[in-house]
C-alpha cells in the first residue's frame, strides 16, 4: 500500500552518471522530493523551475539502456550480454535523435545500473521529453523489433494537477500509444515480421515515467553472432527517430516538468 | 593386395560410412529423447514430493481452457482445451488449473512457463483478490524480456480467466515475497485484472478421471481469448 500512497513526481536531480543537455538547478523542494527508494519518499508539488526548459515543442528524449552493472539482462549462449549491447544501440539511437533535431539525455553512460525510479527521475525531472528504454529479448523472431507501451492504468485522481509517483505513466498513456505506433510502423517497414503497430505489456520502467513512453526490445540474444544484431541497430535508430519526429505534432509541450499533459 | 582386396577394403568403407550416416541422426534424436524423458521424470518426481494437492477422481471431468504459446505465430498464446476433474472450490480449482499449466504441454517449446516452477500456495480473498505464490524458479529460470514474461504472466492470468470466474484480480508472489518485476522487465508490483465478464464454468461430466500431473493432450481448440490487463489501485 506504501506504493499506493501519495508519492508525487517531482523534478527531483537526475542521478550524477547521467548526462543533461544544461546543468539542472534542482530546488531545494525538489531534492527533498527524490525518490531514493521505490515509492517509499513522500513527494511534493511539481517545480515551474525544472532542470531544462524547451523552446518551440518537443526537442528533447530520454534514452534508457536498460540493465547494466551488476544486472546483465538477457543473455545469450554466445556470451551476448543485453546491458552492453542495449549501450551501443544507444550511441546509434542517440545520433539519429540528434540528427532529426533532439537534444538527448542518457539515464547511463558506461557499465552503471541507475534503479527503475532514478531512470525515471531523469525523464520526469525534463520538461516535454520523450522517453524510450532499449531492450534486446531473449525469445521471439531473431531480427524482428517490439515496442511496448504500458498497460491499463487507474487513472489520476488528483485534483491538484499532481501525478502520483507510482502511475507517473497514467495521464501519458495515449500519447505514449501514438508515439509508440508511429515508432513501430517505422520498424515494421525494416524489419519482416515485426509488428504493425506497438504492444501493451506491464512493463516497470514506463509505469513511473511522466512523459510520452516506449519500451523497444529486440529479437534476441540467442543468435549466435552478434553482428547480426549490430546490424540492427542503425534501422532501429532510424526508425525511433523518424518515429520521435513524427510524434512531434501530437505532443503539447506542459509548462513544467512533471506536469500533466 | 591384390586389387580385389583393395576393392572388397574400400567397399566396406563405403558402407560403413553409409550405415553411418544413416544411423547418427536416429541415434542422436534417441539420446535427445531419453535426455527428454529424463528431465521430464525428474519434474514430475519433485512435483509429486511438493505438490500433495491432487486431482479427486470423484470430481466431475470438465472441458478446461490452458494457455500456452502458439507454434504457428510468433510470441502469441492459443488456449488449448482438456479434459480435467476439477473441484468446485475456487481455490482447489485454481490449484489445480494452475499445476496442470505449470506441468507444460506436450510440446516443451510451447511452454510459457519455467519446468521448475512451482506453485506455492494460493489464497482467494472475500473481494475476488486471488494471490498466487510461486516458487523463485518462476523469476530466475524465466528467459529474461518483455516478451516471454509477458506470455508468462498472460499465460496464468488467462487460464485463471477461463476456468475460476470467481477470480478478479491476481497478485503474483514469489516465494512469499513481493517483487518489483518477474525477471526485470514485467512489473509486479500490482494485480492484474482478470475475468472483466463472468465466465461460465464448464461443467461436462466424463467417466475416466486422470491426472494433472501429466502433460496436458490438446483437444484442438484454437481460438484466441482476450488479454488479462494490469490493474492499480488508485
Amino acid at each position: 500500500m506504501a506504493l499506493l500512497a501519495a508519492v508525487m513526481v517531482s523534478p527531483s536531480p537526475a542521478p550524477s552518471q547521467t548526462q543533461q543537455p544544461a546543468p539542472a538547478t534542482p530546488t531545494s523542494q525538489a531534492t527533498a522530493a527524490a525518490p531514493s527508494q521505490q515509492g517509499g519518499v513522500a513527494g511534493t508539488v511539481a517545480s515551474p523551475f525544472g532542470s531544462q526548459a524547451q523552446q518551440g515543442g518537443l526537442n528533447l528524449a530520454v534514452l534508457d539502456p536498460a540493465h547494466g552493472g551488476t544486472d546483465p539482462g538477457a543473455r545469450g549462449t554466445g556470451g551476448i550480454r543485453e546491458s552492453e549491447i542495449v549501450l551501443d544501440f544507444g550511441i546509434q539511437v542517440r545520433r539519429a535523435l540528434e540528427l532529426q533535431g533532439f537534444q538527448v539525455v542518457q539515464t547511463r553512460q558506461g557499465n552503471e545500473n541507475p534503479s527503475f525510479d532514478d531512470r525515471s527521475a531523469t525523464a520526469n525531472a525534463q520538461r516535454g521529453a520523450v522517453f524510450v528504454t532499449l531492450h534486446i529479448s531473449s525469445t521471439g523472431l531473431p531480427g524482428t523489433a517490439r515496442v511496448y507501451v504500458n498497460s491499463e492504468i487507474a487513472p489520476v485522481a488528483d485534483s491538484n494537477g499532481l501525478i502520483p509517483w507510482d502511475r507517473a505513466q497514467a495521464p501519458f498513456l495515449g500519447l505514449s500509444r501514438t508515439f509508440g505506433d508511429l515508432v513501430q510502423g517505422f520498424l515494421a517497414q525494416r524489419f519482416k515480421g515485426s509488428p504493425e503497430s506497438a504492444q501493451t505489456a506491464s512493463v516497470r520502467q514506463l509505469r513511473t515515467t511522466a512523459a510520452p513512453a516506449i519500451a523497444v526490445e529486440i529479437s534476441s540474444v540467442t543468435i549466435e553472432d552478434r553482428a547480426e544484431l549490430d546490424r540492427m541497430a542503425p534501422g532501429v535508430a532510424d526508425a525511433i527517430a523518424r518515429g520521435a519526429a513524427a510524434f512531434r505534432p501530437s505532443y503539447v509541450v506542459p509548462n513544467s516538468p512533471g506536469a500533466l499533459p | 593386395m591384390t586389387p580385389r582386396w583393395k576393392f572388397l577394403l574400400i567397399g566396406g568403407l563405403v558402407f560403413i560410412v553409409l550405415a553411418g550416416a544413416i544411423y547418427f541422426p536416429i541415434l542422436r534424436r534417441r539420446v535427445k529423447r531419453a535426455a527428454r524423458l529424463q528431465q521430464q521424470s525428474e519434474e514430475q518426481a519433485r512435483r509429486e514430493l511438493t505438490q500433495p494437492i491432487a486431482i479427486n477422481p470423484g470430481d466431475p471431468r470438465v472441458k478446461t481452457k490452458l494457455f500456452w504459446a502458439s507454434d504457428t505465430i510468433d510470441s502469441t498464446l492459443v488456449p488449448v482445451t482438456v479434459e480435467l476433474p476439477l473441484s468446485n472450490d475456487p481455490v482447489l480449482r485454481s490449484k489445480q488449473v494452475l499445476n496442470t499449466l505449470l506441468a507444460g504441454p506436450v510440446d516443451a517449446e510451447l511452454r510459457t512457463l519455467p519446468p521448475d516452477a512451482l506453485l506455492l500456495a494460493f489464497y482467494l480473498l472475500p473481494d475476488g483478490t486471488a494471490i498466487a505464490d510461486f516458487s523463485e524458479a518462476l523469476a530466475t529460470s524465466i528467459p529474461s524480456g518483455i516478451v516471454s514474461e509477458q506470455l508468462a504472466v498472460d499465460s496464468i492470468t488467462r487460464t485463471l480467466e477461463a476456468n475460476v470466474p470467481q477470480v478478479q484480480r491476481l497478485k503474483i508472489l514469489i516465494h512469499g515475497q513481493e517483487v518489483e518485476t518477474l525477471a526485470g522487465h514485467l512489473d509486479l508490483t500490482g494485480t492484474f485484472a482478470i475475468n472483466k465478464k463472468p465466465v461460465q464454468i464448464p461443467a461436462r461430466p466424463v467417466p475416466t478421471p486422470s491426472s494433472p500431473d501429466k502433460p496436458a493432450t490438446p483437444a484442438g481448440d484454437k481460438t484466441s481469448g482476450t488479454l488479462a490487463q494490469p490493474e492499480r489501485k488508485p
